[in-house]
């Protein structure tokens, strides 16, 4: 989802940084051993110890009907445990609903990894909006980013997990409506969902006195119609005000100014989903699973050249090569067949196969790889993967979608496809030129309003990191085959 | 040097009348989808009615089969709104077709993850079967294939939308046996054709196995 790019974009390296100081604050974090949980462990993650993660078990699960083995409407919800204490929670009041969300230690599903209970907070500041003004949460279902397939599973198989989501989270932020955008193409997922929005008014779980807590809440389904772009927050946000999704300038945050001129939060349908199991389990039994300032599970999508491609809930912080060895069926061909693995959705930068057995996957061990967690989609390329194709179709992706409003991502997009499908054949007229892709995309970096351009950026910065001994053969390969340097008409035709 | 492609989008963004698509065209929505339509509105606050823009001509494209100018007049007029603010927003989003479609409307996700697993042979497979190249409609009006940006259903690929419904998990051989059918007037079973329910391992769970937790287990004390 495009709102994960703000994650180590820039000016998101000030968010991460709050982020990581806000998971050292949240209070009482259970520790897993012995250890004394008033220790101040959270400063010191080495002190926390070390254990083996991704061994969890179908008691932890929060998506229990991710499969769809079981009935998905509000009998079959209900049986799951859904709606249970519902009103319990609304009436403990917005305060202990974001503190809970705090301990829980949850970060945004989206992809930035942005803490949600202090996301959630912005809403209530003092000096914020007017009682009695609308303030509305916006669930991003706009599901695009390629490799990424986790959001359509709650969406059909789940969806009271989100729609109850929707009532506490909008109980937290004292919103008066939730609008959840899907993405125009799920249309059959989008019947699932409104099934079940239509399930919880005529049962009067939703809507005048939601689960007769007194709470007055509306939960609206927004389809929108192609455009990767939108699940960006300001671009969804303008998306369904009915404009062309074009992403606005920050500041002002949609916290202050969002939808239709009124305070709006942005989350994404995996964030929304987990609070309620969150809130009746409690945070600390979240805050238990996966490593220091990675808590929780998380809903993972092995794509490609795996032998059973699969999406699985496990915990945060398992290895990468577990998750793979032990959901998936292993590499095609084997762990030496694999090539390389992009652990995070397309935007983010792909790992060559030494990192790949060590990583693991939370938020922060991808960011010391130089890579991201984003969405958790994990793209699984093996040997016979030709990786400069690979990478320059999320190339030509990056430019189809590039909305066309600031001018580097615009130009740029269009700028790395060129080269990217020039880059396939090695028709480049020296290795110089790669230092001039890399260059292109440092001057898109950064230099956008929101982070597709970053987006575009880096797979390109990770295929020239890793790969550049492949780049560089392809080179002297088309040089050694005696073509003469290129000219601009080999170039103009190097397009579909 | 390197130069981009005056034309570098997939649809052109003008419009060119035709007999069949220009502003005299009467378009108006029916009952049915009137009610549909005075449903969607009152979903946003009435001073923002421009909001229902999206889901209007959608659902004008579904009552006339493609995006028509008269479609987009329609709406802006029913929105109150000036008919570029609705052109704009037609021309921006990729699912409306300003020009007429086949009866099946066949998207090919091509994006890196459907490549990876062998969306160029399907695509090659559904040219070679239907006579047509991306972009084309068949003579009879039926088919019309185009390529599509990332479906959102990665771990099932390769996947093709036929209209609303997904087909996963393809093959060369189960998209032709698709394709026949349609030919033939049936709608085959949408969602994964190798014989998985979903998005789990195709054999045998590695998860979720046991019966699922119910109302009231593992719930903390204080609630």
């Amino acid at each position: 989802m495009l709102s994960c790019r703000s994650a180590a974009a820039p000016r998101g390296v000030a968010a991460a940084r709050a982020a990581a100081a806000a998971a050292g604050a949240a209070p009482s974090r259970r520790t897993l051993a012995t250890a004394n949980p008033q220790a101040n462990l959270a400063a010191d993650p080495a002190a926390r110890p070390a254990r083996h993660y991704g061994d969890l078990k179908d008691q932890d699960r929060i998506f229990t009907n991710l499969y769809g083995k079981h009935d998905f409407r509000l009998a079959g919800a209900k049986a799951r445990g859904d709606w249970y204490k519902t009103k319990e929670i609304l009436l403990k009041g917005d305060k202990w609903i974001i503190d809970e969300m705090k301990t829980s230690g949850l970060r945004g599903r989206g992809g930035a990894g942005f803490p949600s209970g202090l996301k959630w907070s912005f809403m209530n500041k003092p000096g914020g909006p007017k009682p009695g003004q609308p303030r509305y949460l916006v669930v991003n279902a706009d599901e695009g980013e390629p490799g990424t397939c986790k959001d359509r599973e709650i969406l059909r198989h789940d969806p009271h997990k989100l729609v109850e989501g929707c009532l506490v989270a909008g109980r937290a932020m004292n919103a008066t409506a939730a609008y959840i955008y899907v993405r125009g193409e799920f249309y059959n997922e989008t019947a699932s969902l409104q099934t079940a929005i239509n399930e919880a008014y005529a049962a009067g779980l939703i809507g005048k006195n939601a689960c007769g807590s007194g709470y007055d809440f509306d939960i609206y389904v927004h389809r929108g119609a192609g455009a990767y772009i939108c699940g960006e927050e300001t671009a969804l946000i303008e998306s369904i005000e009915g404009k062309q999704g074009k992403p606005r300038l920050k500041p002002p945050f949609p916290a202050d100014i969002g939808l239709f001129g009124c305070p709006t939060t942005v989350a994404n349908v995996e964030t929304v989903a987990v609070a309620p199991t969150i809130l009746r389990r409690g945070g600390s039994w979240f805050a238990g699973l996966g490593r220091e300032r990675n808590t929780g599970t998380k809903l993972f999508c092995i794509s490609g050249h795996v032998n059973r491609p699969c999406t699985v809930e496990e915990e945060m912080s398992i290895p990468l090569r577990d998750l793979i060895e032990k959901h998936c069926g292993g590499i095609r061909g084997g762990w030496d067949n694999l090539q390389g693995i992009i652990p995070g959705g397309s935007s983010v930068p792909v790992l060559p196969k030494s990192l790949c057995e060590e990583v693991l996957m939370d938020f922060d061990s991808l960011r010391d790889a130089q890579s991201g967690l984003g969405t958790a989609a994990v793209i699984v390329m093996d040997k016979s993967t030709d990786m400069v194709r690979a990478i320059s179709r999320l190339s030509a992706f990056y430019r189809h979608e590039s909305c066309g409003q600031c001018t580097p991502c615009r130009e740029g997009s269009a700028w790395l496809a060129n080269m990217m499908t020039r880059a396939e054949a090695g028709a480049f007229r020296s290795t110089d030129e790669i230092d001039m892709m890399q260059e292109i995309s440092k001057q898109i970096e950064g230099h956008t309003i929101c982070a597709l351009g970053d987006a575009a950026a880096w797979p390109v910065q990770g295929l020239i990191r890793h790969f550049r001994p492949e780049l560089e053969a392809r080179i002297r390969e088309y040089a050694a085959q005696g073509h003469q340097m290129p000219t601009i008409k080999d170039y103009g035709e190097a397009l579909p | 040097m390197a130069t981009s492609r005056a034309a570098a989008s997939s649809a052109i963004f003008v419009h060119r009348d035709t007999p069949t698509n220009n502003a005299a065209v009467p378009f108006a929505f029916d009952a049915e989808n009137m009610k549909r339509a005075e449903a969607i509105i009152a979903k946003y606050p009435a001073q923002y009615k421009r909001a229902a823009t999206i889901p209007l001509l959608d659902l004008g494209q579904r009552q006339n089969g493609y995006c028509s100018l008269a479609v987009m007049n329609y709406v802006a007029q029913l929105l109150e709104v000036p008919a570029m603010r609705v052109y704009e927003v037609a021309t921006f989003y990729t699912m409306f077709n300003r020009n007429p479609v086949g009866t099946f409307f066949l998207q090919l996700c091509t994006t890196t993850p459907c490549e990876l697993c062998g969306s160029t042979e399907i695509r090659e497979t559904i040219e070679k079967h239907l006579g047509i190249r991306v972009g084309e409609t068949t003579p009879d009006k039926r088919f019309t294939l185009v390529e599509v940006e990332c479906a959102g259903a990665c771990v099932n690929a390769p996947v093709l939308a036929v209209n609303d419904d997904y087909y996963e998990d393809l093959t060369p051989e189960s998209t032709i046996r698709i394709l026949d059918s349609l030919k033939q007037g049936q709608r085959p079973k949408a969602g994964p054709q190798s014989g998985r329910r979903a998005a789990e391992p195709l054999d045998g769970f590695t998860t979720l196995e046991s019966k699922p937790y119910g109302p009231g287990e593992f719930v903390r004390a204080d609630l």
